[in-house]
């Protein structure tokens, strides 16, 4: 990068130092924010949210008084905890392949469409910037098992379509359903990396003797396998953390059908800091999510270091 | 090429054909931006080449064979692909539809999922802002939005002006814990910064829902730092030699020329304050419906109007609510469509 020098610094001292003082100290004037903002909101916080989860956290008075780990071996001794981490966890195996399948799928079609594409495109993308709230209150009255347009539809073929909302064993179903209504994000991402997929593989392929579906996964699959991996590890994540949506449909009222299925770890988090204001539990809680979806990440990278190709790298 | 029996793409065949391969030609950064367009055409010469190519005849009846069975699958192909299309298209907009047409219903007939109401009642728009303070949630809403998007965006380039054109010690450091923070989940930070906003006798003001974003946010950081580092050295050395400051830089050349990623960032962020419940939760829900912000308000009404809530199910009202919030975002994407398509698309190029 450019270094500017002031004119009546001596060669010889450029040669010594290695930064110029000037442009050092400006620069971190402009990163200052971030700093701060790190310290404060980050760094602080979670050096804050460690003491606190070792303690007990008195809303009145805000005193904080040592527990050790008792949060910690609380943890263990809340089935609601284990409840929701198994939820959480059953959800997320159920989403992220649903939603990694249909992403690709849109995105696959709309990279064969050619002409149209953009239309297409943005038709996908609408309810991506449709407000969570408002899909929520949508998907509330779709998926009513006796009135809803979903089990209407389903009616025609002489289908009884589930309690969504109420059946315990739909409430995981019903969320991936409005949670796929939203996928076009993910479709964006694997249709930038479908583009990038130079177009001799197809035709050499096609040479070959290779079909469609021989071409996708031996060429297609491989060259966005790092778009493909990248999706996995986001939506794991979100999917981990998933709240708005189970407190919308769910949890925004004492009339929740199915308390005990719809409890995920996100949604238990939440209670126990802003509902019963446990906040030493909640950190607590907070760090056990931390390092577990840590270590799903970890996990995942080393699995993805075997299979994603990374064009021009040799890492 | 020619040689080969249905590879290639022989004259006279139409362009889906070749509408995905074809579209590969694109670079890696033009990909997302340019979308639209005839991107499934091959090179004209390549046609020529084809058509004009003299083939013996024996060749020509193993092609003609071969081109015939070809064509019938690439029919075959062609109408799956419209069928998907349509149905996906169905897919995506029912639910629109749907919601458009139940805002217009009177209370008994929303749930009668009807595309085209028995009963039209426009009135419903009219009478909404009597029946829930929509107005003042908006309002909120959309002050929360500007704010914490352009706090976001201004102070996200200049942390990333910093890390993009100036030298220090420990910057690649530094730039690495930014990026270290955009892989920590949100649940981690949620309660000592609440606690963090009490002890500052914050609470009950929307303050902890826009101010942080005075700080700057990861992946805006690495977005603009990306865009500053590539802008041409010499207009910076150029503007030194004039006489600029360091932050006339940042203010002159820097900014006006990131623009893109400007507005990319500006629009990711009032989308998401837009979006935002848990924070809404979580700060202003013990304080006044009217303090409420837009996904919090709609929630509110959602259970505010059920039955089994003391309220009548006039639901027809939440879904007018529902468009009415919906419409600012689709207006939105409707100017702003190539940012947020490219700004999604960035975010998985950061490796």
């Amino acid at each position: 990068m450019s270094q500017t020098r002031t004119q009546h610094t001596p060669v010889s001292e450029i040669r010594v130092r290695k930064y110029n003082k000037r442009e050092a100290i400006a620069g971190y004037l402009f990163i200052s924010p971030w700093i701060i903002g790190f310290l404060v909101f980050t760094a602080g916080a979670m050096g804050y949210s460690l003491v606190i989860s070792m303690s007990d956290y008195n809303l009145a008075t805000g005193e904080i008084s040592p527990t050790g780990f008792d949060n910690y071996a609380g943890l263990f001794e809340d089935p609601k905890v284990a409840l929701s981490l198994r939820n959480t966890l059953f959800y997320a195996i159920l989403a992220v392949p649903f939603e990694i399948a249909f992403a690709l799928l849109l995105a696959f079609v709309l990279n064969r469409v050619g002409r149209g594409a953009g239309f297409f495109r943005t038709v996908f993308y609408l309810p991506r910037m449709t407000p969570t709230v408002a899909t929520a209150a949508m998907f509330l009255l779709l998926l009513n098992g006796n009135t809803g347009a979903i089990n209407q539809f389903l009616r025609i073929f002489g289908i009884e379509g589930p309690q969504w909302l109420i059946d315990p064993d739909w409430v995981k179903p019903s969320i991936v359903l409005m949670t796929l209504w939203g996928v076009a994000g993910t479709m964006v991402i694997f249709l930038a990396a479908l583009k990038n997929v130079p177009v001799e593989l197809y035709e050499v392929s096609a040479l070959d003797g290779a079909g469609p579906v021989r071409q996708f996964f031996s060429i297609t699959v491989p060259m966005i396998s790092g778009a493909i991996f990248f999706n996995v590890i986001v939506l794991t994540i979100a999917a981990l953390q998933v709240f708005d949506q189970a407190y919308l449909l769910f949890w925004r009222d004492q009339t929740n059908a199915s308390p005990e299925s719809s409890l995920f770890y996100g949604v238990y988090l939440f209670q126990q800091a802003f509902r019963q204001f446990n906040f030493g539990f909640a950190a607590a809680m907070a760090w056990l999510l931390f390092v577990i979806i840590l270590l799903i990440t970890l996990v995942q990278v080393k699995v993805s270091n075997r299979f994603v190709y990374y064009e021009g790298d040799n890492r | 090429m020619s040689s080969s029996t249905g590879t290639t793409t022989g004259p006279g065949l139409d362009d889906s054909t070749a509408g995905g391969p074809a579209s590969g030609k694109a670079t890696p950064d033009d990909a997302v931006s340019t979308h639209s367009g005839p991107i499934g055409t091959l090179p004209p010469e390549f046609d020529a080449e084809l058509a004009e190519q003299p083939a013996g005849p024996a060749r020509a009846e193993r092609r003609f064979a071969g081109d015939a069975k070809y064509r019938t699958r690439r029919r075959v192909l062609k109408g799956v692909l419209w069928v998907l299309l349509a149905a996906f298209s169905a897919l995506f907009l029912y639910p629109f539809v749907w919601l458009v047409s139940a805002s217009l219903k009177p209370r008994g007939e929303v749930f009668d999922n009807r595309l085209i109401p028995n009963t039209i009642l426009p009135g419903n728009y009219a009478e909404v802002w009597n029946q829930l303070p929509l107005f003042s949630w908006i309002f909120n809403s959309l002050v929360i939005a500007l704010l914490a998007a352009a706090f976001v965006a201004v102070s996200s380039s200049l942390v990333a002006f910093g890390f993009a054109y100036f030298r220090f010690p420990g910057r690649g450091l530094l730039f690495g814990l930014v990026l270290a923070t955009m892989m920590l989940p949100g649940a981690v930070t949620m309660v000592p910064q609440y606690l963090i906003w009490k002890n500052l006798g914050l609470l009950g003001t929307s303050l902890p829902l826009f101010a942080a974003n005075l700080f700057g946010s990861a992946f805006y950081i690495f977005l603009q730092r990306q865009f500053f580092l590539g802008l041409p050295k010499e207009l910076f050395e150029a503007a030194r030699l004039d006489g600029a400051s360091y932050f006339g830089l940042f203010r002159r050349i820097a900014l006006p020329l990131s623009i893109p990623s400007f507005v990319i960032i500006f629009l990711f962020e009032f989308q998401a304050s837009w979006n935002n419940l848990q924070g809404a939760l979580i700060y202003l829900n013990a304080g006044s419906v009217e303090g409420f912000t837009v996904p919090l308000g709609i929630s509110y009404a959602m259970t505010t109007f059920s039955p089994t809530n003391g309220g009548h199910g006039d639901y027809q009202y939440v879904m007018v609510a529902s468009v009415i919030v919906t419409i600012p975002m689709l207006i939105l994407f409707a100017f702003g469509q190539r940012y947020f398509i490219e700004g999604v698309a960035t975010q998985a190029r950061k490796g």
